[in-house]
């Protein structure tokens, strides 16, 4: 049960509530226990026809002849989709709000870019007939050069793994290769810190693994629309896209989610909607396009990997005075919602503490692996694993208690973030004395006694002079230098650090004036803009 | 084109039609062959049954015992007289997979499965098959050996011979999710004692070669002595002798072959 | 194409379907029957969503060619309400917070059931291994095997 504790937050909340604190039903519980509730594949339609697609073998090879004359021919198969057949075969989810270019077929044409790319789809009587119709497509891949690491990607000369992006890195505003984040002067301080630690990080893509598999069924209605009963977690999401996709009116679509099995970010990418209605219209019948698990698991979209190097500055007394962190997230071989991942990323930098110098470039890169999506935490997981991390290492480094470490450089309550918004309603010194409690982890009476109401802001709210660092060099991947962390044998040598590429030209600056009339309105994808 | 199923009442019939016909499968429990069906595998395109009630008998009365291949492994956890197979049986699969996988099936699944195989090699198992040539017994270690080389042949039964002792037989699974889930490593080891020392010696190992294997090196340091420390050690350093372990999701080769020696001593140790 | 016909119990009731050759269980209840309740999760064994019983046995449907049940008894979520009333179990994991998405449910109920018609009160490990074979990716076990002893010792809500 959840816990308000009233001896720290005694005026957050009322105590006069009649739903909030209570403990409540859920109101799907009783359909879920007696299996009443309605996922998207519990509908039974007429003369239902089954989608699969036929997907790459290759992660990145030019297509030279899709040859399906022979699946045409197999029994049972109703219709064969290819690219051509998608009306716009090109798009990329955040279009809908206009963050990105159109980057991803929903059907392979030239080229493949990821092992299992969708290439063709067949649309057939039952699984059975549309998996021996699999079978018999012939597709002939001029294998091309694959780059499967985030570093690798951004050396010069690389396999160019998606046209729209010719660098392999997303493009912001039209013009930045990467989100930068500059507060204060990281460099100088790093060089009078009293230890500097640096160290890589590395999380593999993670799967959400549903237990009910990304799926539609669509089905032609009545006035020329359409039923789309989906696994969508993004329902509304989803109906822009295919309308895009499928170039109608969004009120062709009468789209039927709410219960879901399962998402956990892994079910916003709208795979099988646009394949599934195009199936209908093609057709004429009720289609469905649902997932086998192996799909699921292997070309459904994951979390990302991401790659992160962290270079802190800390004095003896515990203060830590520069952060300086470079990540690079791969997006896979499209963006779907890796861009916006980095954005959130670098709005998370450094972390929850107060660093008076910080210092922070994040990639948004495009490899020949499976393209990622959200999952919870999106964009903030692995970059807290890697903080963390770094600050158990940092809190040994200055042999203090890593527990008080944290305390120390927690944000309080008037503080000036690194993003020039000053930190309100922190928590993060209760949260850890209240941990250290439960873990019965003796704190010191100083620690215990520290709140992230007293002691912010003041010193702790100045924005620093923060030079301009167009002429200075991009930071460098740090070298592998060994710290007592590092458990390999000092004997091994890991691979030199790769040089990242050149450094864009600087962004514009200066702000827009603000507007005489009207609010402005900030937006992690716009940043501040006008409503 | 639907999948054909071909039911027969007697094995012979479906031994038959099994050898006849390459796209045909035999349905024991099902669990390998509906999956490979699910997934889309358009090589299978005949499934032959049997409803022979020899299929399913167990004879565990005298010293050699005898399980037909439809034996699942719940009947044999439900079968006193068969309590030195119990710790193979349980450590395979969930209640579900163990109420239909059989013991005949177990034969022939692939890494990271055939569990009740190892046990089965380590107690000399013999394999009564019927085929193109009509019914024979084979030793089940020169089954496996032939097993992907001669498809279309039906298993009738598996017997061998009852462990003297239930310290004589010892089996030992090694998997990351507990209680269910595939195989890094499995072990199994007969050992049965004459005199004090150690006559006929069996190590069984899974997961360590594309089929069940004996670990014949691991045996000659067991043959012949008392089962003390030292020749537990001289075993479990010449575990790897002969194996080429997989590598995958659950196991690198590497992996495997740096722990196989470890769970042997622990295995012939009598440690948990 | 030929059809196989094919009857058997269903939850109580005599049925009468008609199959094609290599339908599994679930699709044939699902599809044929009409009966919902047991889920697709993997059709690979894996998952347990689609747990059904067949003659009192905990199987997986998805891995069950349809023909083999024949004239034997299936039972699935949708036979388990006792008229108008929940069973205890479906009682016990609503009350316990056993369920979110719900796309396990039906699987962990039928696989609990399994396990207290034959051994009514089962040990926290025996519940654990009866559900072994079933994955949640949202609730957690712990509530989930806190509902079925809930159930097991009579401690749920009329
Ligand atoms: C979720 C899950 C978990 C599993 N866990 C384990 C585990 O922990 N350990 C383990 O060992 N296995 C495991 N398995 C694999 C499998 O269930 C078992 O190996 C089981 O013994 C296979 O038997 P079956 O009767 O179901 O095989 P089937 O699927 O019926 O058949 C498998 C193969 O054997 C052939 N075959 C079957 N019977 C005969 C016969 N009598 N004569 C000739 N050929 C025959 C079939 O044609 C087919 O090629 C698991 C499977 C699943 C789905
Ligand atoms: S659908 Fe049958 S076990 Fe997953
Ligand atoms: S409640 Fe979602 S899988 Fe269990």
């Amino acid at each position: 049960m959840l816990e308000l504790r009233k001896d720290i937050f005694a005026d957050e909340r009322d105590d006069n509530l009649k739903e909030i604190g209570k403990g409540t039903q859920r109101q799907d519980m009783l359909g879920h226990v007696t299996g009443t509730s309605s996922y998207f594949n519990d509908h039974k339609l007429q003369g239902m026809l089954h989608l699969k697609v036929v997907r790459s073998t290759q992660a990145h090879a030019r297509i030279r002849r899709i040859d399906t004359a022979e699946a045409e021919r197999s029994a049972g198969v109703r219709r064969i989709i290819r690219g051509a057949d998608v009306p716009v075969n090109l798009n990329t989810l955040l279009s809908l709000i206009n963050f990105g270019k159109d980057d991803e077929p929903s059907l392979a044409v030239d080229k493949v870019r990821y092992k299992g790319e969708p290439v063709v789809a067949i649309v057939a009587d039952s699984e059975r007939e549309a998996f021996e119709a699999i079978a018999k497509v012939r597709i002939d891949y001029e294998p091309l050069p694959a780059v499967f690491d985030v570093e690798d990607a951004l050396k010069p000369g690389a396999p160019v793994v998606n046209e729209t992006y010719p660098k392999n890195t997303f493009t912001y505003h039209e013009t930045y290769d990467h989100q930068r984040l500059r507060f204060g002067d990281a460099d100088a301080a790093l060089a009078t810190a009293d230890h500097v630690l640096e160290q890589r990080y590395q999380m593999s893509p993670i799967e959400h693994a549903p237990t009910e598999t990304n799926g539609a069924i669509a089905a032609p209605d009545t006035n020329g629309r359409f039923v789309v009963y989906t696994s969508t977690q993004a329902l509304f999401f989803s109906v822009d896209t295919c309308a895009k996709i499928l170039d109608v009116p969004s009120n062709t679509f009468h789209f039927i989610g709410g219960t879901v099995g399962g998402g956990f970010g892994g079910k916003v990418d709208t795979l099988t909607e646009p394949l599934a209605i195009l199936g209908a219209m093609l057709t004429g019948k009720p289609v469905r396009y649902v997932f086998g698990r192996e799909e699921e698991m292997q070309y459904g979209p994951p979390r990302g990997a991401e790659r992160i190097y962290i270079k802190d500055g800390v004095m003896r007394d515990g203060r830590i005075v520069a952060r300086k962190i470079l990540a690079y997230f791969d997006s896979g071989a499209y963006t779907r919602l890796s861009s916006y991942a980095a954005v959130k990323c670098a709005a998370h930098l450094p972390g929850p503490y107060t660093i008076p110098n910080v210092y922070g470039d994040v990639y948004c890169v495009f490899t020949n692996r499976t393209p990622a999506t959200a999952m919870r935490g999106f964009g903030v997981t692995a970059m807290d694993f890697a903080i963390e991390c770094q600050m158990d290492k940092l809190a040994h480094l200055i042999n203090m208690d890593p527990m008080e470490f944290r305390i120390l450089n927690a944000y309080r309550d008037g503080d000036m973030k690194a993003h020039r918004r000053e930190a309100k309603n922190t928590a993060l010194i209760e949260c850890v004395q209240v941990a250290a409690e439960k873990a019965k982890w003796p704190l010191r009476e100083e620690f215990k006694r520290a709140s992230s109401r007293k002691d912010g802001g003041g010193s702790r709210a100045v924005i620093p002079p923060t030079p301009a660092d167009a002429s200075r060099a991009r930071p460098t991947a740090p070298a592998q230098q060994r710290t007592s962390y590092d458990r390999l044998p000092p004997t091994v040598t890991r691979e030199p650090p790769r040089e990242p590429p050149p450094p864009v030209p600087p962004p514009p600056s200066p702000r827009p004036p603000a507007p005489s009339h009207g609010a402005t309105r900030f937006s992690s994808v716009f940043g501040t803009r006008r409503r | 084109m639907a999948v054909t199923v071909k039911t027969f009442a007697s094995a012979s019939e479906a031994a038959g039609a099994l050898s006849s016909d390459r796209s045909a499968r035999y349905l024991g429990g099902g669990t390998l062959v509906m999956r490979a069906l699910n997934e889309g595998d358009v090589a299978i395109s005949t499934v032959v049954r049997a409803q022979d009630q020899a299929l399913t008998r167990i004879d565990a009365s005298g010293p050699r015992i005898t399980l037909g291949a439809g034996v699942t492994f719940a009947r044999i956890l439900a079968d006193r007289d068969l309590g030195f197979l119990h710790a193979p049986a349980r450590s395979i699969g969930g209640p579900a997979v163990r109420n239909m996988g059989t013991v005949g099936g177990n034969l022939f699944a692939p890494n990271p499965y055939g569990d009740f195989t190892v046990a089965l090699l380590a107690l000399d198992a013999t394999v009564a098959v019927a085929g193109a040539f009509g019914a024979r017994d084979i030793g089940v270690e020169e089954f496996l050996q032939a097993r992907d080389r001669q498809p279309g042949t039906l298993v009738l039964s598996i017997s061998c011979t009852r462990p003297v002792s239930s310290e004589a037989f010892r089996y030992r699974k090694i998997a990351r999710i507990k209680p269910k889930g595939g195989s890094v490593i499995t072990l199994a080891a007969h050992l049965p004692i004459s005199g004090g020392r150690i006559a006929g010696a069996r190590i069984a190992l899974g997961s360590m070669a594309p089929t069940q294997i004996r670990a014949r090196a691991a045996e000659r340091a067991l043959e012949g002595r008392s089962l003390d420390a030292a020749t537990i050690a001289a075993a479990a350093s010449a575990a790897t002798e002969g194996t080429s372990p997989p590598d995958n999701a659950l196991g690198s080769a590497w992996y495997r072959r740096e722990i196989v020696g470890v769970h042997l001593r622990r295995l012939l140790s009598g440690q948990e | 194409m030929s059809k196989i016909p094919l009857q058997f119990r269903h939850n109580g009731r005599d049925v009468a379907i008609f199959v094609d050759g290599g339908t599994n269980l679930l699709v044939a209840l699902r599809e044929l029957i009409g009966d919902m309740t047991p889920k697709f999760g993997c059709g690979q064994g894996g998952c347990g969503t689609c747990s059904v019983l067949i003659d009192g046995e905990l199987h997986l449907s998805c891995l069950t060619l349809a023909e083999t049940v024949a004239g034997r008894s299936v039972e699935t979520l949708d036979g388990m309400k006792q008229g108008p009333n929940l069973h205890p179990l479906q009682r016990a994991f609503a009350d316990n917070f056993a369920a979110q998405c719900g796309y396990c449910t039906p699987g962990m109920l039928m696989a609990a059931k399994a396990l207290l018609d034959r051994n009514p009160s089962p040990s926290r490990d025996e519940v654990i291994e009866a559900i072994s074979g079933n994955i949640c990716r949202c609730t957690g076990y712990e509530p989930i095997i806190n509902a079925i002893l809930a159930a097991a010792g009579g401690r749920v809500s009329a």
